[in-house]
């Protein structure tokens, strides 16, 4: 391409001109690229790590799920204690003085726990389970006080717990109709039908997996996975991909800021570094108009490389 | 700039570098983006977990977002330090960072609709971030609907449109001389037309 450029000089008001067809460029770029792509495609393939499922997870590390989904209905979950966009909590909100657009935004992605990862799926299994209904209506009966002395005791129970034919046991004690409740809904896990009775909402048909990926994100298993595939925030994991595929690697300085202080150690460090994005996109942007910025290449003489022939 | 003049004919003498060539292969890669996105999005977001035609096609669309991202950023590198927004460019100079940030949201949305792992846990990740923001009641990375629907439509519209106007903008202002031999803009069509 080049040397077709140089062919046909000519000189036109002081400036010398080339002949330049662009669509004969443009076709012998989409060919070479093609054959590139091609090349990649069929050598290299693509990743498709399968996703964690509640079944996969349940069956995997029952006592895990059994601990997280105590967490749910106790309100000790990260979930639980959130706040916007998917509940009044504050747990999860990120200010720095008195910024804190996700305050401002309030909530628009309503989750209830509790409800919507246990006590509903269970109340449906229940429908033809009179035992399940039983131990359901004691648990509502139950005062917040007693429920929150059950979780706290499971919870305690649970750090010793067996697991056997993937079902969990723990130390006698009194949990009320916690571990019943949650065997239930560990087996209701592990056939599968949960990975469904999250996603209903009165609708066939369904696209939104906030729920069953905030139940799974509670949990410690998937963090696991992770870790194993390198994606975990500390291992670069935004930029990077399952196995040794090329991720999102033109995401490195985003996540080069997780790597360091202080932004991976202030609770508001996700705003921090969006806002130092938001700057340096800013800042690429208006190059042209910001002295320094705009001087760097006459300091840098890298132009007399592109340039030589000139 | 008049209609028959859209596609250059000539060029100045100091177009005659490989960094000329890396906006253009970005283009390249763009059309195939396109076209096995087209594919996929033709067949379902299932099809390509569940058959080899599927799993290629993904392949192809995979692989040509590395390269259209490859060169893309040698491209805006190579423009940095030719300080291509001189004598009134700098529009083209912004619209083009303008491209490569929407680039990197569709890319983003791309790797949230893949339902495999990688995209069930970069949106676990990334909630938190979006959520800081506020936009997350709006922008909502769990919800695979929603992310799909921006990266097969309203976020290829705008990254077209952007190339468009991008080009446009070259067409219009010409390409910029070497640092130092500053002379009036050289607008291919104005030279050609005299």
């Amino acid at each position: 391409m080049i040397s077709q450029r140089s062919a046909g000089q000519a000189h036109d008001q002081g400036i010398r001109t080339i002949k330049y067809d662009l669509l004969k460029e443009i076709a012998i770029a989409m060919a070479v690229s093609l054959v590139v792509i091609l090349g990649l495609a069929l050598f290299l393939s693509s990743p498709d790590v399968p996703s964690v499922t509640i079944q996969s997870w349940a069956q995997a590390d029952p006592a895990d799920f059994t601990t997280t989904a105590n967490d749910e209905l106790a309100g000790s979950s990260v979930t639980a204690s959130y706040g916007p966009p998917y509940n009044q909590g504050t747990g999860s909100v990120q200010s720095i003085g008195p910024l804190s657009p996700q305050s401002w935004a309030g909530v628009h992605v309503n989750v209830d726990q509790p409800n919507d990862f246990v006590i509903n799926p269970l109340k449906q299994a229940a429908s033809n389970d009179a035992q399940l209904a039983g131990q359901i209506g004691t648990y509502q009966a139950a005062s917040t006080e007693q429920q929150g002395k059950w979780h706290d005791a499971y919870a305690t129970a649970l750090k010793d717990a067996k697991v056997t034919d993937g079902k969990v046991t723990v130390a006698d004690g009194d949990y009320g109709p916690v571990p019943a409740l949650l065997a239930r809904l560990v087996q209701l896990a592990q056939t599968g039908a949960l990975d469904g009775l999250l996603l209903s909402s009165n609708h066939f048909y369904q696209t939104d997996y906030t729920k069953p990926l905030l139940f799974i994100n509670d949990g410690g298993y998937i963090a696991g996975v992770a870790h194993d595939q390198h994606l975990t925030g500390n291992q670069w994991g935004m930029m990077n991909e399952t196995g040794l595929y090329p991720g999102q690697t033109w995401l490195w300085l985003y996540t080069l800021w997780y790597q360091l202080p202080p932004f991976n150690q202030v609770p508001y460090g996700d705003l921090l570094v969006v806002l130092v994005m938001v700057l340096l996109t800013t800042l690429l942007v208006l190059v042209p108009f910001i002295p320094g910025l705009r001087d760097i290449p006459r300091w840098i003489p890298i132009y007399r490389l592109i340039w030589r022939r000139y | 700039m008049p209609w028959e003049n859209l596609l250059p004919d000539r060029q100045p003498f100091y177009v005659g570098s490989w960094v000329y060539v890396f906006g253009v292969v970005t283009i390249a890669a763009l059309v195939w983006v396109v076209l096995s996105g087209v594919v996929l999005a033709a067949f379902g977001p299932q099809w390509w977990h569940l058959s080899s035609a599927g799993r290629f096609f993904n392949s192809l669309h995979f692989w040509s977002v590395q390269v259209f991202f490859v060169f893309m950023v040698l491209h805006l590198w190579g423009q940095y330090f030719m300080a291509s927004w001189r004598e009134g460019r700098a529009p083209t100079w912004m619209i083009g960072v303008v491209t490569f940030a929407v680039s990197i949201v569709a890319a983003f949305t791309g790797y949230l609709s893949q339902q495999n792992f990688d995209a069930q846990y970069i949106a676990m990740n990334a909630k938190d971030a979006v959520n800081a923001t506020g936009v997350g009641g709006f922008f909502n990375v769990l919800n695979f609907g929603q992310m799909y629907g921006l990266h097969v439509m309203l976020l290829p519209i705008a990254i077209i449109t952007l190339v468009f106007l991008h080009i446009v903008q070259v067409r219009m202002k010409g390409v910029v001389p070497p640092l130092g031999h500053e002379v009036k803009p050289a607008v291919t069509w104005e030279l050609r037309k005299k």
